[in-house]
């Protein structure tokens, strides 16, 4: 069956397809139960599944990733939504020293199928700390997984799929575009959760992007075509493990390559990319792989997002250096 | 469905007002604060005194198994801290001193019930059946902990303070959920108690009303650093504040440890919520083998510690009450030089891992990219076959 759903909507269906698939599955989070989430992600939920399996938790981010711990240790499967990126950092520790290594320490006895929802990003002209892009300090982490969805099929998908995968899973939902909507089959075979997609197919230049920058990079493709340039988009939707076999064929062909992503550059995932295509298609580069991305500056203050985000134009001007290279 | 229990918030001391234990933080030389409250049951010179809350009726045989559990695992201890000094640990942490509270808690759990340690339980780790040399081999460099934590009920050991508490706040979580009547208890020492995870596992264990035991072992040094700079109160008055009952026990009397551990695990079985215990005792020993104590405390204080000493009293009452004989204690002697005996040969004989056991269970789905990372190393390393790296 096909419906017209919001980015929102559809991991609203997808938490509640988990639910009923498998009665282990436990959300946990600060306003999920009766207020349905700050973002009504998790709207009816509660009323439908009952208080032990959607939880209002005490205001503790630390509180909330290590029950989940012990959760997971006693065979549930936790999802928690941590309300805002910024706020993600109390739990930081437990994510860090305990979800990611569990498993290795116990040498598999322990299994950690936790599902660490985040809303991140920015556009929404928030106050500081609602418009984070935490993602390159997860993926640094050995042990978790990091994926970021872009589009209704991802989120109604991605969210069940990270939530049976065996592993801790980051899952970066693109706050901005909550409310964007696309055509959902629900009876379809998903792509699987931690593979990259073309989305766009173009010759001249690779554009890379994933969670709310897949639509700037495909506007920017749009864009680009008027002027007569082809440009291919990636969505990598899996940020940690990155699939790079489609990029690597990819720039192959073009031989020119740009990452954009909102979080600040300096070793962010666009510096790991540049590396990784550097090593695996030196001799097909006609340009240096260029990053597109936040300013190394803290988020700054809502009137002067527009200028730290990465849009159309930048990327169409990194792409424009890329080609004049 | 959870409702919270009516029991007294200080089921030792009830109607006691909140004493401070030190007015000014950090003032004066290290000191010993003052002992209130304590629940006691064998006092330091062997003698049963009798509890109104808790009374405890023990076999002949049992209190022998509490005495033989006490001196092996102390003999486990320094055996532990001589393999250190000779190069084959890269570090030991001592639970001298501890013993009677780790063996006490350790037996206040049912074979159901799961234990949350820090690093230094290993006092518990024997009462659960756990190998020594499974410990070892964490501070060895081997691994992380080679026992099985879900067949022991035994998690594996924590070194990130605190973070435990919520593990078994969380697993009792799970506990509530399965219907199942058991409990978890958390360890920790008096340093973690100042730490937001710890609070926030109390809070979180009062909302809830988890069957979760706070089992805090006041050794009334965090590192170097003494209980007053961690709290103004007495630790166990902290729990009125979360709303729970706490209890201060002698953590040197391991029948007290025992009852206090085994009532409060039974609260929580029973759906009355968490119990936060602390064990007033002394870490005889360094906070590890790295650290040198004469630094920040007196060695007065070790003296009059020694005093009362976990084992001497048991066995001061085994032996005027005629429970145990020279041969028992002979007995207890000679298992615990095969013990050592086992620790040590197992530890000089323990094998170094492979080197691409770092890769393994890095992830339950191992992913391409670290596939790949491992076949690097491997080839790198095949290059050196023959030669001695």
């Amino acid at each position: 069956m096909t419906q017209l759903l919001t980015i929102g909507k559809a991991l609203n269906l997808g938490l509640r397809r988990a639910m009923e698939d498998d009665a282990k599955v436990v959300l946990m989070g600060e306003d999920i139960g009766r207020l349905g989430g700050v973002f009504r992600i998790t709207d009816g939920l509660q009323k439908d599944f009952g208080e032990d399996r959607v939880v209002d938790t005490p205001l503790a981010e630390a509180g909330i990733l290590g029950t989940a711990v012990g959760l997971a240790m006693r065979g549930y499967r936790p999802v928690c939504e941590i309300q805002f990126d910024g706020f993600v950092f109390p739990a930081y520790n437990q994510i860090v020293t305990q979800v990611a290594k569990i498993h290795a320490r116990s040498r598999g006895r322990l299994a950690m199928p936790i599902v660490i929802r985040i809303p991140f990003g920015g556009g929404i002209g928030a106050v500081e700390h609602h418009s984070e892009s935490p993602e390159a300090y997860f993926a640094h982490t050995p042990g978790l997984k990091v994926v970021a969805v872009s589009n209704p099929v991802d989120a109604y998908w991605g969210i069940q799929q990270a939530i049976a995968h065996p592993d801790p899973v980051v899952f970066l939902e693109p706050k901005r575009r909550y409310w964007d909507k696309g055509e959902v089959d629900t009876d379809a075979t998903p792509d699987p959760l931690l593979a990259a997609r073309v989305v766009r197919a173009g010759d001249d230049v690779t554009v890379l992007a994933y969670g709310p920058m897949v639509k700037t990079a495909l506007q920017a493709a749009e864009a680009a075509a008027e002027e007569g340039r082809s440009l291919e988009v990636v969505d990598l939707r899996a940020i940690s493990p990155l699939d790079l076999d489609p990029v690597v064929e990819s720039v192959r062909r073009t031989g020119r390559c740009v990452v954009v992503h909102e979080a600040p550059v300096t070793l962010g995932l666009g510096a790991e990319i540049a590396a990784r295509i550097t090593e695996s298609c030196f001799h097909s580069l006609e340009a240096p792989v260029l990053r597109v991305g936040g300013y190394d500056t803290p988020y700054p203050p809502s009137k002067l997002e527009e200028e730290y985000l990465p849009d159309l134009d930048r990327v169409l001007d990194a792409v424009d250096r890329a080609m004049e290279f | 469905m959870r409702e919270l229990a009516s029991r007294p918030l200080s089921a030792a001391v009830s109607g006691m007002t909140t004493e401070v234990v030190d007015p000014v933080p950090g003032a004066g030389a290290p000191h010993l604060p003052r002992q209130t409250g304590l629940v006691q049951l064998l006092t330091p010179e062997g003698e049963r005194v009798e509890h109104p809350d808790y009374a405890i009726d023990v076999t002949a045989e049992e209190l022998r198994d509490l005495y033989r559990d006490l001196v092996l695992v102390r003999r486990w201890d320094v055996e532990a801290t001589a393999l250190q000094r000779q190069g084959e640990l890269g570090i030991w942490a001592s639970l001298l001193g501890q013993e009677a509270a780790q063996v006490g808690a350790g037996r206040a759990l049912r074979p159901d019930d799961t234990a949350f340690p820090t690093y230094r339980e290993h006092g518990v780790a024997w009462t659960r059946g756990v190998d020594p040399l499974h410990v070892i081999s964490l501070f060895r460099g081997v691994d992380n902990g080679g026992w099985d934590p879900v067949a022991t009920g035994f998690n594996l050991y924590t070194v990130v303070i605190g973070a435990q508490c919520l593990h078994a706040t969380g697993y009792a979580m799970g506990l509530q959920r399965d219907g199942a009547e058991s409990a978890a208890l958390a360890f920790l020492g008096d340093g973690a108690t100042s730490q937001g995870e710890v609070n926030e596992a109390m809070i979180w264990a009062a909302s809830f009303s988890a069957p979760v035991v706070f089992f805090c072992q006041n050794n009334q040094y965090a590192i170097s650093v003494p209980l007053e700079r961690q709290s103004r109160v007495p630790l166990y008055q902290r729990a009125a504040g979360f709303g729970f009952p706490g209890v201060r026990v002698d953590g040197n009397d391991v029948l007290a440890v025992l009852a206090v551990t085994r009532a409060a695990l039974a609260a929580a079985r029973e759906g009355q919520g968490p119990t936060f215990i602390e064990a007033f005792t002394y870490r005889m020993g360094a906070h590890t083998t790295s650290d040198d104590p004469t630094r920040y405390r007196l060695a007065s204080e070790l003296e009059e510690w020694k005093l009362r000493d976990p084992i001497a009293r048991v066995k001061a009452y085994l032996s005027r009450t005629g429970t145990a004989d020279a041969d028992f204690f002979a007995d207890v002697e000679a298992r615990a030089d095969e013990l050592a005996a086992h620790i040590r040969r197992g530890t000089t004989e323990m094998p170094d891992p492979p080197g691409t056991a770092m890769f393994d269970r890095v992830y339950a789905e191992q992913t391409p990219h670290l596939a790949a990372q491992q076949a690097q190393f491997e080839a790198y390393q095949a290059g050196f076959e023959g030669s001695h790296r």
